[in-house]
């Protein structure tokens, strides 16, 4: 039986001592004293945690008390006039933030035929060849040294299939392929899991972009119809260019930011 | 022999009115009639000293054909009796809109609610920078820009008298102009402790110069109030929620609907309740009445008239409503958050006449076209719904704008309709062919406020973008 429970059977049997409650009270009322008389003389870090302790714990009393006081005290409605103006019909709806009217179709043609991008990440570390591709040993005695294999996350088509191995070139593995993507919206400062449509540009050369590889700084096109974004002519749009931010083939995912 | 191949066969026609009151006996008539005879007979039957174009519908389609290629195309027995239901015209025809002829900045907040005088002539636009502007139409300029309002300006309205234009504002005040000068007439009226939800002026026929007008609010009550004595005469309090729509019928009843699912009928001389119309399972979002645009107009028709004192006024006004009204009473629509809309006839009974269901998300607002025939309805699913305005059954729906449908309005000859939408374009479409006339794109951004001006010349469209777009045709 361990040594505390003693006491506790002997308490069940015979009670408390007759005096308990009150020493219990005594000791109650004279430990503020001594809690003080401590946080008075001792020195050192023994002293700075006390103080710490006592401050965050006034500190915490004092918001609680502004707490019930500001549910009790009434104050005026703030009625002064605010951004943003919706008509009688849509007070009561909370309707959710809506990006502003971003997307000019023909202003992002232009863009692209320009060929400037004014991207979130303007700069990207250039990945070398022998990063990007492992190459692949073939033949029967392992000579021929034509073969790559893409070292990065890459996108590939729904409607794709591998071509037979004497032709294949370069293999995409299928554990680095991806089709959707974690987008950020930058005005609405919110995130949404869309499917990737294509791999526009990859800034490390042309070969990358056909191949679908998707490092840092490259510029995707995602599916964006469900966030409900419209040109100014009314049409629904359903595309969008975003960039990547993240390593995906270190991270297992992809983050981008939606270009506005 | 010849001639007896020739010989015409004849229907047994009965024409009746959309009530269904039938026009005289059922008549023999020949099959190579077409609607063009068929007008000649009605307007004959009719004693009509001015001829009324008229269109014809058998069993609630069209009669765009003679008579004879109807029956053989929809296999109908010319044993019996041919039902012809005519339906009265507008004699003018109003241009479809198709170009943007001005766009106006001004306001630097949303335009909310736009609004034209009831003779057509002018334009007032409600904003949240708190003014009301009043626009010159002829110069597509800012003519007064009034201030006076603490906070955003939600709805306008202007007298039928076209005298006095009352804007109701989000602080709960209202206040009263002049739109001949636009200054401020007497002080604002306060009263109501939340945001006003629609203002509803009484109708000209009633009481010839504009004095009262009902307005609704956020805090659950409506006021009725006095300009001359410029203050709140009745209170009509009784509503748990938020008033959402106000109108006043040409009965001098008000009507309000309100988000706790009733709507209210009040008498206005001492504010009683009279009746309450119960039946939606949620908000109720807008109201409309048969005879709004008439009540709205006043005395000003397309003829572009103008009247020297408010008893010829009172008078044309009551004339053009008794008119409109014809035998039947009127009738009251309301569209709510539960998808539905019923239709109602107030005067007569507290049970709806029908139930008009089938849009996919809430109702936003309702309008009954001019003339009365028909009912348009504006729904978050996208989609604006047309239904026969007489009997509630469904005819068409609108499908085109890719977000949520705001607000409509009719054109004053009841053959367009004009839509606002979320998705930034107005769209026109064609009531009889029942498909989209003319698309106007243009707005930056979100359309809050559409409106078709009596006179059928322009329509103005206020939204989140800021500017003020008119439209032409």
């Amino acid at each position: 039986m361990p040594q505390g429970d003693y006491i506790e059977l002997h308490r069940k049997r015979h009670g408390q001592r007759l005096d308990h409650e009150e020493r219990k009270r005594k000791r109650e009322a004279r430990e503020v004293k001594k809690r003080s008389q401590r946080a008075q003389n001792t020195l050192g870090i023994k002293g700075k945690m006390i103080a710490k302790k006592n401050y965050a714990e006034k500190a915490q009393m004092r918001k609680t008390l502004a707490m019930h006081e500001e549910s009790t005290s009434r104050r005026k409605v703030d009625d002064d006039v605010r951004e943003g103006a919706i008509p009688a019909y849509l007070m009561d709806r909370d309707n959710t933030e809506r990006a502003k009217l971003l997307s000019n179709s023909l202003k992002q043609k232009r863009k692209e035929k320009a060929g400037k991008w004014e991207v979130p990440l303007p700069k990207v570390r250039p990945v070398a060849e022998d990063e990007m591709f492992k190459v692949l040993r073939t033949g029967k005695r392992k000579t021929k040294q034509w073969k790559r294999m893409v070292t990065k996350a890459t996108f590939v088509g729904p409607g794709f299939t591998r071509k037979p191995p004497k032709y294949e070139r370069f293999i995409r593995p299928t554990g680095l392929r991806f089709t959707k993507a974690h987008v950020t919206h930058p005005e609405l400062k919110c995130t949404f899991n869309l499917e990737i449509i294509g791999v526009k540009k990859n800034p490390n050369g042309p070969m990358y972009t056909s191949l679908g590889v998707m490092t840092k700084g490259t510029i995707i096109e995602v599916n964006v119809s469900e966030l409900g974004l419209v040109t100014p002519a009314g049409k629904v749009v359903w595309g969008k260019y975003a960039q990547v931010t993240n390593n995906p083939e270190n991270d297992g995912c992809i983050n981008a930011v939606l270009l506005v | 022999m010849e001639m007896e191949t020739e010989t015409v066969n004849n229907v047994m026609c009965q024409f009746t009115d959309p009530e269904g009151t039938p026009l005289g006996a059922p008549l023999y008539l020949p099959q190579n009639a077409a609607p063009q005879q068929l007008q000649l007979i009605v307007n004959k039957l009719l004693n009509n000293e001015e001829k009324v174009p008229y269109a014809f519908y058998i069993s609630n389609q069209e009669l765009i054909v003679p008579l004879e290629t109807y029956l053989q195309k929809n296999k109908v027995s010319v044993e019996k009796v041919l039902s012809i239901v005519y339906q009265p015209q507008a004699i003018f025809r109003i241009r479809p809109v198709n170009r943007c002829s001005a766009t106006i900045a001004g306001h630097t907040e949303a335009v909310l609610s736009v609004s034209f005088s009831p003779d057509g002539r002018q334009l007032a636009s409600g904003s949240g920078d708190t003014t009301v502007r009043i626009w010159d139409l002829s110069t597509q300029t800012p003519l007064f820009t009034c201030t006076g309002h603490k906070n955003w300006v939600l709805c306008i309205a202007w007298s039928p008298d076209g005298k006095h234009l009352v804007s109701g504002s989000k602080a709960g005040e209202l206040l009263c102009w002049d739109p001949l000068t636009g200054k401020q007439l007497g002080n604002p009226l306060v009263g109501h402790k939340k945001w006003i939800t629609g203002v509803a002026w009484e109708p000209l026929h009633l009481n010839a110069p504009c004095r009262r007008f009902v307005s609704a609010s956020k805090d659950g009550d409506a006021r009725i109030w006095d300009i001359s004595l410029k203050k709140c005469v009745i209170c009509l309090t009784g509503h748990q929620l938020a008033i959402t729509c106000v109108k006043w019928g040409g009965d001098g009843i008000i009507y309000t609907g309100s988000q706790d699912c009733v709507i209210k009928m009040w008498e206005t001389s001492q504010g009683k309740l009279i009746r309450e119309l119960k039946g939606h399972g949620h908000w109720v979002n807008s109201l409309a009445l048969s005879t709004e645009y008439v009540l709205r107009t006043g005395a000003f028709d397309h003829t572009g008239k103008s009247y020297s004192s408010p008893e010829e006024m009172k008078k044309v006004a009551l004339e053009r409503y008794n008119k409109m009204k014809g035998n039947g009473p009127e009738r009251l629509v309301s569209g709510s958050d539960d998808f539905t809309m019923f239709l109602w006839e107030p005067s007569v009974s507290k049970h709806p006449k029908t139930r008009m269901t089938g849009h996919q998300q809430l109702v936003n607002h309702v309008y009954f076209s001019p003339d009365g025939q028909w009912l348009a309805s504006a729904s978050f699913d996208k989609s604006v719904k047309l239904w026969n305005g007489i009997t509630g059954e469904f005819v068409a729906v609108f499908r085109g704008h890719v977000g949520p449908v705001y607000q409509i309005s009719w054109s004053a000859d009841s053959r367009l309709l004009l839509s606002g939408s979320k998705d930034s374009t107005l769209k026109v479409w064609d009531i009889r062919a029942r498909k989209l006339k003319q698309d106007l794109p243009g707005h930056a951004d979100e359309v809050y406020a559409v409106d078709w001006s009596p006179d059928g010349e322009k329509v103005a469209s206020g939204g989140k973008d800021r500017v003020l777009k008119l439209w032409m045709g």
